[in-house]
């Protein structure tokens, strides 16, 4: 009996990974007893940690020589359509889906009793989002990755719509709409490729030769969907909002994860599906990537709200992971994906270290602080950790992606890579000037002058972050010898070409 | 030869809801009103001894009845079931409802019952005067019910606008068949279509065509022919709004088959109505989506939004394929099954002396009742085409069918407009979650009603998760009635 279980869950384990925070979210929504706020946050915490112990056998089992699918599953789900129950994952997707089940952990512990009302539509809403997200990183079908992929943008309308910023319908519905008229435009694209290929199978849309017009239709619907996502410029406007407005919690996993849904998608959909669009666009999208990395670094600078300056600095963070992409070369490609790890640890730190200060003093402007060293010395020591890391400080994770994307863009043209170094510059202008403000100097007020210095709980959790980006940048090889084959393989995708023998429209 | 039996059998269904809707109305005369659930369950027992008839009497065959007027076919009997179960859970939700507004009569149910004759006599129209027949008996129960609360001003008002729009539409539709007639020759559905075989379009059918198509618009309520709907939506009892927003749509989806796929669905007469109904469609999701932003009455915001999905439904249509048409069909029963769930919100929110139909009034339903919250904003989420739901397979479903007959900037436009409407629907999920409620009063309602509500939306989530029994279901009525 045992032993079938084992066997069953070792087929299945994606389906576990996916399906387990989504299941348990529901038992917790069912019979949660708002009376009783301290089980369920228990019981979330340890449905958060059973869904991140499910998803570790996909790093144990994974085997690293392999570019394609691993731990793969199908099954007829539509036959009227021909869409499939599939999933798989490569070494792009599975350090992805470990980010996802631990950044939840990470929330969980993070909302403990700083969040009061509705503490079970809380943790649920986060436990689904895990699991559905969890999905997009697996599904190897293209109505089920979009199923999962549109699904994620429910919880989080929730969240920041119910426990958000006094300006949080907007930012709910603006984050709501933008994703989803991007999404619906892809769509469009996949009824296109099924149209032609008979099926929603991923791996039968990068067979399907089209001619260069077709594809560039199709890259621009995917870019529509996956640009609004990383954000790139100059779709990136609901990001700032959304994390202005939205908890802790929210921002840490929007920031985390949910832009990282959007590079993941670029390298499973746009690129492989049309190589040929994605070489002759590729100009296009490395001059919006610098843009992205420069302008928005310039606008980080002048910011005066500790998250939305963290927000844009996410955004000119993952102009790296977009320039990465799109010099099509393995350093840039490995660079970027390591880009897109380390940004989830940095960014989710960031936005919790603001939090800490939120939970105390209400307030998100720079100029409310000042002197929090003084009375936060702990505190004070790991936001300048992350500061660093947020930087690019050599020995920090931040440093190994930033670097190697660089490298990578020095092969392809120097001057990508000679404005693309700039970030350096200005991210440490940024990050620094605010933890200047925030941190040092003289003690600004008396609210800063009665603030507490972080809990056990608050030190455990920036602690195991600050463990992560140190690993990360002082021994980087556990998660590149992960996607070494991967970066080949799809590298040897985005190299073929599928104009000669494709159809026109 | 065929013998009076034979179409008596045939009828059988009908033969039942006739006179089980007169025995209601007498029965009515020496009930006591303390007694009257006795006729509701004499209504529910109709719709049920109409689901046994039809299975019983289902052949995988054609039949033809009363000299060809009269036609069972699997679409027939597909759509009279699905009629059956709409009209069967409209008397469940409008119990409580009817009984505190003085509409708890035989009459109440009599009419509901000769309206659902009329939608399968519509449904089993061979003829373009069974259609019309059908159509027309229909209508008038329709009018009778939005009146039936009398003493309502508002209820009167609209019910004179629709019966006076009503009729005007019936007279076009009957000029239109009048000119085909005059063209072909023949009343007869396949007559006409095999007469039209070796016919090139001339003005005569142009305009017949013109003229029906703009009939059935009306009733379907499609852009230009759509202003009555949010009227009368918003005049009715909400008990009979509901009515008039689901089952009614699948017998004039049953008229559009009959009449466009069948009678005039020749080669050069699809080309002709295609351009029509694109432009209804485009011009329907256009109107729909955005004037629906605007209202701050949900039954008005519903009306609305059943304009948009008529448009959605037309798309399927004027692919004019198999894929196309069964699509359309799979959206229709999306619909009504969405339709109902969301107006069962409305009833069961209302209270005597009160009517929920204000976008304020569901102001922080989520603290009030956090599963009746959850129900309606998976009724917005698939009216809205989100995965997970029955309305993500429909949309996709007739988009596919879109974009493979050709039309993708059509399918383009239309996933725009998909994003635009997701606001209102959004808005009632804004207003449910993130507000706080402004009324403190009790959600009460029957259990039967409570735990056939649930269901009914947890099938929008089951059918959204396997759509294939449906799915299939309507490729297997479509291909059977039009090969």
């Amino acid at each position: 009996m045992l032993a079938h279980f084992h066997q069953f869950f070792h087929q299945h384990l994606l389906s576990f990974a996916i399906w387990l925070p989504v299941l348990l979210g529901a038992i917790l929504l069912a019979t949660a007893d708002e009376n009783k706020p301290n089980a369920i946050r228990w019981f979330a915490l340890f449905s958060g940690v059973l869904s991140f112990l499910v998803t570790i056998p996909l790093y144990v089992h994974f085997n690293f020589s392999e570019g394609g699918f691993q731990f793969t599953e199908a099954f007829s789900w539509i036959p009227a359509f021909n869409i499939y129950y599939r999933l798989g994952v490569d070494g792009l997707a599975v350090p992805l889906i470990l980010l996802t089940s631990f950044t939840t952990v990470i929330v969980i512990i993070s909302a403990w009793e700083v969040i009061e009302n509705r503490v079970a539509q809380y943790m649920a809403s986060f436990l689904i989002m895990s699991g559905l997200m969890i999905g997009v990183f697996s599904a190897l079908d293209a109505i089920l990755y979009y199923v999962f992929w549109e699904a994620m943008l429910i919880p989080m309308f929730l969240i920041i719509g119910i426990w958000g910023g006094p300006n949080r319908v907007y930012a709910t519905i603006k984050f709501f709409l933008y994703t989803l008229l991007g999404s619906l435009l892809m769509l469009v694209a996949f009824i296109y490729l099924y149209l032609s290929t008979g099926s929603f199978d991923v791996t039968e849309f990068y067979k399907l030769p089209m001619a260069l017009n077709v594809q560039i239709f199709v890259f621009l619907a995917f870019f529509a969907a996956f640009a609004v996502k990383i954000p790139m410029w100059p779709v990136h406007t609901w990001l700032p909002d959304a994390h202005v407005e939205a908890p802790t919690g929210g921002s840490v996993v929007l920031a985390a994860i949910a832009l990282k849904l959007g590079g993941y998608s670029f390298l499973r959909f746009a690129m492989p599906i049309a190589p040929d669009a994605a070489r002759y666009l590729s100009g296009f999208m490395i001059t919006l990537s610098l843009i992205a990395i420069v302008y928005i670094a310039l606008v980080a600078l002048v910011q005066k709200d500790m998250k939305k300056l963290i927000a844009y600095s996410s955004i000119s963070h993952m102009g790296f992971v977009t320039l990465g992409f799109f010099i099509f070369n393995n350093l840039g490609l490995e660079g970027a994906i390591v880009q897109m790890v380390s940004h989830g640890f940095i960014s989710a730190a960031m936005f919790l270290s603001v939090g800490v200060l939120y939970d105390r003093m209400h307030s998100r402007q720079i100029e409310s602080y000042g002197g929090v060293a003084n009375t936060m010395p702990m505190f004070a020591a790991f936001a300048v950790l992350f500061a660093m890391a947020n930087s690019g400080l050599p020995g920090t994770s931040g440093f190994v992606g930033e670097f190697m994307v660089i490298l990578g863009a020095v092969q392809t043209n120097f001057w990508y890579a000679f404005l693309a170094s700039f970030t350096l510059i200005f991210g440490a202008a940024y990050t620094l000037w605010m933890v200047k403000r925030v941190f040092y100097g003289e003690v600004a007020n008396e609210n800063v002058a009665a603030l507490k210095d972080l809990n056990k709980r608050e030190f455990l959790i920036l602690a195991i972050l600050a463990v992560l980006v140190l690993a990360l940048g002082i021994y980087p090889q556990p998660l590149t010898d992960m996607t070494n084959a991967t970066v080949t393989h799809l590298l040897s995708l985005f190299a073929q070409s599928k104009i000669a023998v494709g159809a026109g429209l | 030869m065929q013998n009076i039996s034979y179409d008596l059998i045939t009828a059988l269904p009908e033969i039942i809801v006739v006179s089980m809707a007169m025995l209601i109305l007498l029965a009515d005369f020496f009930i006591k009103p303390a007694n009257r659930i006795v006729l509701y369950i004499l209504a529910q027992a109709t719709l049920l001894a109409a689901v046994c008839a039809t299975l019983m009497t289902y052949v995988p065959s054609v039949g033809y009845a009363f000299t060809n007027t009269f036609v069972d076919d699997s679409l027939a009997d597909i759509l009279k079931l699905m009629t059956y179960i709409g009209t069967a859970l409209i008397f469940v939700y409008s119990r409580q409802y009817i009984q505190q507004r003085n509409m708890y009569r035989g009459e109440f149910y009599a009419l509901v019952l000769f309206s659902v004759l009329g939608m399968m006599i519509m449904i089993s129209g061979q003829s373009m005067l069974t259609l019309y027949i059908g159509l027309e008996l229909l209508s008038l129960s329709l009018y009778a019910l939005v009146a039936l609360d009398r003493d309502n001003a508002r209820a009167t008002e609209a019910a004179m606008k629709y019966f006076v729009l009503g009729a005007l539409a019936s007279g076009m539709l009957l000029y239109g068949m009048s000119m085909i007639y005059g063209a072909t020759g023949s009343l007869n559905i396949a007559e006409i279509q095999s007469t039209l075989m070796s016919q090139k379009a001339n003005s005569v059918l142009i305009l017949g065509l013109v003229f029906i198509v703009s009939g059935i618009a009306f009733k379907l309520g499609a852009v230009p022919f759509q202003m009555w709907v949010p009227d009368v939506y918003e005049g009715s009892p909400t008990a009979v709004t509901m009515l008039i927003s689901s089952v009614p749509k699948f017998a004039a989806f049953a008229m559009v088959i009959r009449l466009l796929a069948q009678g005039l669905g020749t080669q050069a007469m699809v080309v002709e109505w295609q351009q029509m109904l694109i432009m209804m469609a485009v011009l329907s999701i256009i109107i729909g989506n955005i004037t629906a932003i605007a209202q701050t009455n949900l039954k008005r915001m519903l009306a609305y939004s059943t304009i948009s999905h008529v448009g959605f439904i037309l798309f399927g249509v004027f692919s004019a394929s198999m894929n196309g048409l069964s699509s359309a069909m799979f959206y229709v029963a999306s619909y009504v099954l969405m339709t109902l769930a969301g107006f069962g919100m409305i009833l069961l929110l209302s209270r005597k002396g009160f009517e929920a139909d204000q976008l304020e009034n569901l102001k922080g339903l989520n603290q009030r009742s956090p599963w009746y919250a959850f129900l309606l904003m998976i009724v917005m989420l698939s009216m809205m085409g989100f995965p997970f739901t029955v309305g993500f397979i429909a949309k996709f479903s007739v988009l596919q069918a879109a974009f493979q007959a050709g039309y993708m900037w059509l399918v383009v436009f239309a996933a725009i407009m998909a994003c635009i409407g997701a606001f209102y629907y959004l808005r009632v999920v804004w207003y449910m979650y993130f507000e706080a409620p402004n009324d403190h009063n009790p959600i009460v309602a029957p259990l039967e009603m409570r735990v056939i509500l649930s269901l009914n939306v947890i099938a929008l989530i089951a059918l959204g998760v396997m759509p294939e029994i449906l799915l299939e279901l309507c490729g297997f009525a479509i291909t059977k009635s039009l090969s």
